[in-house]
C-alpha cells in the first residue's frame, strides 16, 4: 500500500478514536461551579496518539503476515533456540538456580513473599498445563482442586491436628480424587461443553465451602494455620518465609522434572495425540477414558499439593481465594506462556502474577495492561512466548 | 479355513435412513480386497462399523486372526485396535502437533504398558520399551518410504506422505487386517503407482491381509484379489476384477440404469 494510503487510513482511525471518547476525554461538568469544561487538548493528544498506534499496529500485523509466509523449516523462535542450545541453555540454568537460592538473603521479606506467591502459580500452571496444553481438556474450574488441597491441610490440621509434611501429599491425593470423580461424568464432552462443565464444578466447589457452616467454617473462614515445622526448630517470621520459599522451589522443581518426564512418555504422547484428534487416537488402540481421568487427576494433584502451600503461607483460608478469576489467570498464564511448554508456562506464571505487583504504582491501570497484553500476545504470538518443541531421537542406522 | 473377517447380515440405521442394509463380507487370510461403490453408499460406514466407532444396529463381525472366532460387536474403538484391526482415514487424521515418528510411536500404544510411575521413574522396563517403540518405529518408517521426514512435524509432509505416514501408524499396531480408507485420494498417477506397489510389499513381507475402500478403479482391479459392490448399503456384487467388470449391476450402480433415462 501508497504512504498516502496509510496516513489516510491512520488519520480516519484517529478521527474515530476521537469521536468516540469525545464524551469522556473533553466534555467534564464541573459541579462546584456549574459550568461545563471543554479540554479541548485532551482530543489533540488521543488523536496524535491513535495515530501513531494505529500505524505501528499495521506495521506489525504486516510483519507478522510475512513471516508467515516464510519457510516453516526455521521458525523457531529466539528463545527456543537457546531452549535448544545446550551451550547457552546449562549456564543459564546454572545462573538462574544461583539466584533463585540467594533470592530470600538478598531482598526483602516482601519481595520473597510475592515470589512464593508466583511459585504457588507456577505450579498450578505446569499442573493445568498437563490438562490444557497436553490432553487439550479445556478445564475452567481448576481453581477448585487448588480449594480442595487447601482445605484438606487447614481442616485436617483443626480436627487431627496433622502436619504439614503429611498434608502435602495428602492434599494433592484428595485433588486427585476429585479430579477423577469430576473427570468420569465429563468423558464424553469436549470443547466449549467441558468448559461450562468444569466452570460450574468449580462453581459449586466454592458455594459448598461457602455455605456449608459446619463444615468448612463459611465465609468467616478458618485461620491460624500453621507454618511448615523444620524438625522442631522454632523458625522466626521471615526464617519462616524463607523456609516455605524453599519448599515450593523444590516442589517447582520437582513438578518440572515429573512434567518433563511425563511428557515425553507414552502417557504423554497419547495425551498429546487426544488433543489433535479424539478419533484417530482411539483407533490407535488408546483408551480415551483412561487417558482422560489421568489427565484430570494428575493435573488436580498438582493443584491440590499447591493448595496445601497456600494455606500454609497465608494462615488464613476462606472461599474469596478460589473464585473463578483465579482459574481465569491460572489459564492465563498457561495460555500466555505457551501451551504444552514447561518453560512457556513458567514465563507466563512470572510476568503475570510479578507485574502486577511490580506494577502496583499504576494501580489503577492494572487491569488495562494485563488486558492490553494478553489481546496484543493472542494477536501477534498465539503460540504463547514460547512455543513447544517436540522430543526428537537418534538412530542406529541398520 | 474360516476367514479373519466375516460380517454377516450387519445393518447400520441412523434413524429410518439404512446406511448399510444386512451386509455380509468375509475377508481371508493373505487377501487383498476392494470395497468399491458409488458415493454414499456406506463404504466408510461400513469401516465405522466393525472398527467400533459405530454401534451396528443389527447383525455380527466375527474376526478369526487365529484358530479361535472372536466377535466384535460393541467393542470400543481401542479394544478393536488391540485384537488387530488397523485403519487409515478417508480425510488424513494425523496428530499434527507431533513429530513423523511420534505419530508412530502412538500406534505402538496398545503393545506397550508403562504407566504414570514408570513414566516418572524411568526405570529398566520403561527405558527399554521405549527403545523398542522408537527402533520399532522407525524401521515401519523405513519400510513405508518416509524415514526422511522422521523428526518433521506431521503437519508439514507432504500430502502424499501424509497418507503415507497413515499407513505407517495403522501398522505399528500389529494388526493382521489392514482397513484403508482410500489411500490414494488425491495422489497424482506416479504416487498411485507407488502405493500399489506398497500395499502388495505389506501383504507380502508384513503379513497382513488388506481391505481398501478406492475410488481409483484402475488400483482397485490392479490390486485387488477379490472385489465387493456396494450400492446403498447393500451388496451388489463379488467377485474377482474381471468378474466385476462384467457385471450388468456393477455397472448400471456406477452408469445409470439405461431404461431410467429412455
Amino acid at each position: 500500500m501508497t504512504a498516502t494510503g496509510e496516513i489516510k487510513k491512520s488519520v480516519l482511525v484517529s478521527l474515530w478514536f476521537m469521536f468516540l471518547t469525545f464524551p469522556i476525554m473533553v466534555i467534564r461538568v464541573n459541579t462546584v461551579q456549574d459550568v461545563v469544561e471543554w479540554r479541548w487538548l485532551n482530543m489533540a493528544y488521543i488523536g496524535i496518539g491513535t495515530f501513531f498506534i494505529s500505524m505501528l499496529w499495521r506495521y506489525m500485523i504486516r510483519r507478522k503476515e510475512r513471516e508467515g509466509k516464510k519457510e516453516k523449516t526455521d521458525n523457531l523462535s529466539f528463545a527456543q533456540k537457546i531452549i535448544l542450545d545446550k551451550k547457552i541453555f546449562i549456564p543459564l540454568v546454572a545462573l538462574t538456580g544461583l539466584f533463585i537460592i540467594v533470592f530470600p538473603h538478598m531482598f526483602s521479606m516482601y519481595q520473597t513473599n510475592i515470589m512464593i506467591s508466583a511459585l504457588i502459580y507456577v505450579m498450578l500452571g505446569l499442573g493445568l498445563n498437563i490438562v490444557i496444553g497436553l490432553a487439550g481438556l479445556l478445564d475452567l474450574g481448576y481453581v477448585a482442586f487448588f480449594a480442595v488441597g487447601a482445605y484438606s491441610y487447614a481442616l485436617l490440621n483443626l480436627h487431627y491436628g496433622l502436619v504439614f509434611w503429611l498434608a502435602l501429599p495428602l492434599g494433592g491425593f484428595l485433588a486427585l480424587i476429585f479430579g477423577v470423580i469430576l473427570g468420569y461424568p465429563v468423558l464424553r464432552l469436549r470443547g466449549d461443553y467441558l468448559a461450562i462443565v468444569t466452570l460450574g464444578f468449580g462453581e459449586i466447589i466454592r458455594l459448598v465451602l461457602e455455605n456449608w457452616n459446619e463444615f468448612s467454617f463459611g465465609p468467616s473462614g478458618i485461620p491460624n494455620i500453621p507454618k511448615p515445622p523444620l524438625f522442631g526448630v522454632d523458625l522466626s517470621l521471615s526464617g519462616s518465609i524463607i523456609y516455605l520459599y524453599y519448599i515450593i522451589v523444590g516442589l517447582v522443581i520437582f513438578t518440572i522434572f515429573v512434567i518433563n518426564r511425563l511428557e515425553n512418555s507414552r502417557i504423554g504422547r497419547a495425551w498429546i495425540a487426544l488433543k489433535d484428534d479424539e478419533i484417530a487416537c482411539q483407533a490407535m488402540g488408546i483408551d480415551k477414558a483412561r487417558t482422560k481421568l489421568r489427565a484430570f487427576g494428575l493435573g488436580a494433584m498438582w493443584a491440590g499439593m499447591a493448595g496445601v502451600i497456600f494455606a500454609a503461607k497465608t494462615t488464613f483460608i476462606n472461599p474469596a481465594s478460589f473464585t473463578i478469576w483465579e482459574s481465569v489467570i491460572i489459564l492465563c498464564t498457561v495460555v500466555l506462556g505457551g501451551m504444552g511448554s514447561i518453560t512457556g508456562v513458567i514465563s507466563g506464571a512470572l510476568l503475570l502474577i510479578l507485574l502486577p505487583e511490580y506494577l502496583r504504582a499504576f494501580s489503577e491501570f492494572r487491569m488495562i495492561i494485563f488486558g492490553a497484553v494478553l489481546v496484543l500476545m493472542m494477536v501477534f504470538r498465539p503460540g504463547g512466548i514460547i512455543n513447544n518443541v517436540r522430543k526428537t531421537y537418534k538412530f542406529q542406522k541398520t | 479355513m474360516k476367514p479373519i473377517l466375516e460380517v454377516k447380515n450387519m445393518t447400520m440405521a441412523f434413524g429410518g435412513l439404512k446406511a448399510i442394509d444386512s451386509l455380509d463380507i468375509s475377508i481371508h487370510q493373505g487377501e487383498i480386497a476392494a470395497l468399491i461403490g458409488p458415493n454414499g453408499a456406506g463404504k466408510t460406514t461400513f469401516f465405522n462399523c466393525i472398527t467400533g466407532i459405530y454401534k451396528p444396529t443389527s447383525g455380527d463381525i466375527f474376526i478369526c486372526p487365529h484358530e479361535k472366532q472372536e466377535r466384535l460387536n460393541g467393542l470400543k474403538p481401542n479394544i478393536v485396535t488391540k485384537k488387530g484391526l488397523a485403519r487409515t482415514f478417508q480425510n488424513i487424521r494425523l496428530f499434527s502437533s507431533m513429530t513423523v515418528l511420534e505419530n508412530v510411536m502412538i500406534g505402538c500404544h496398545s503393545i506397550t504398558k508403562a504407566g504414570v510411575l514408570g513414566a516418572i521413574f524411568k526405570n529398566a522396563a520403561t527405558k527399554a520399551e521405549e527403545n523398542f517403540i522408537v527402533e520399532k518405529a522407525y524401521s515401519i518408517l523405513e519400510k513405508i518410504g518416509i524415514e526422511m521426514y522422521v523428526d518433521e512435524l506431521a503437519t508439514n509432509l507432504p500430502y502424499g506422505a501424509q497418507r503415507r505416514l497413515e499407513i505407517a501408524r495403522a501398522m505399528a499396531t500389529d494388526p493382521f487386517l489392514l482397513l484403508l480408507d482410500e489411500p490414494a485420494a488425491g495422489m497424482n498417477p506416479m504416487e498411485t503407482k507407488s502405493l500399489d506397489d506398497l500395499i502388495i510389499k505389506l501383504r507380502d513381507e508384513e503379513n497382513v491381509s488388506i481391505l481398501l475402500i478406492e475410488h481409483d478403479m484402475k488400483l482397485v482391479m490392479s490390486l485387488s484379489d477379490n472385489i465387493h459392490v456396494v450400492d446403498y448399503g447393500k451388496k451388489i456384487a463379488e467377485g474377482t476384477p474381471e468378474q466385476i467388470k462384467s457385471n450388468p449391476d456393477v455397472i448400471k450402480a456406477y452408469l445409470g440404469d439405461e431404461s431410467e433415462d429412455a
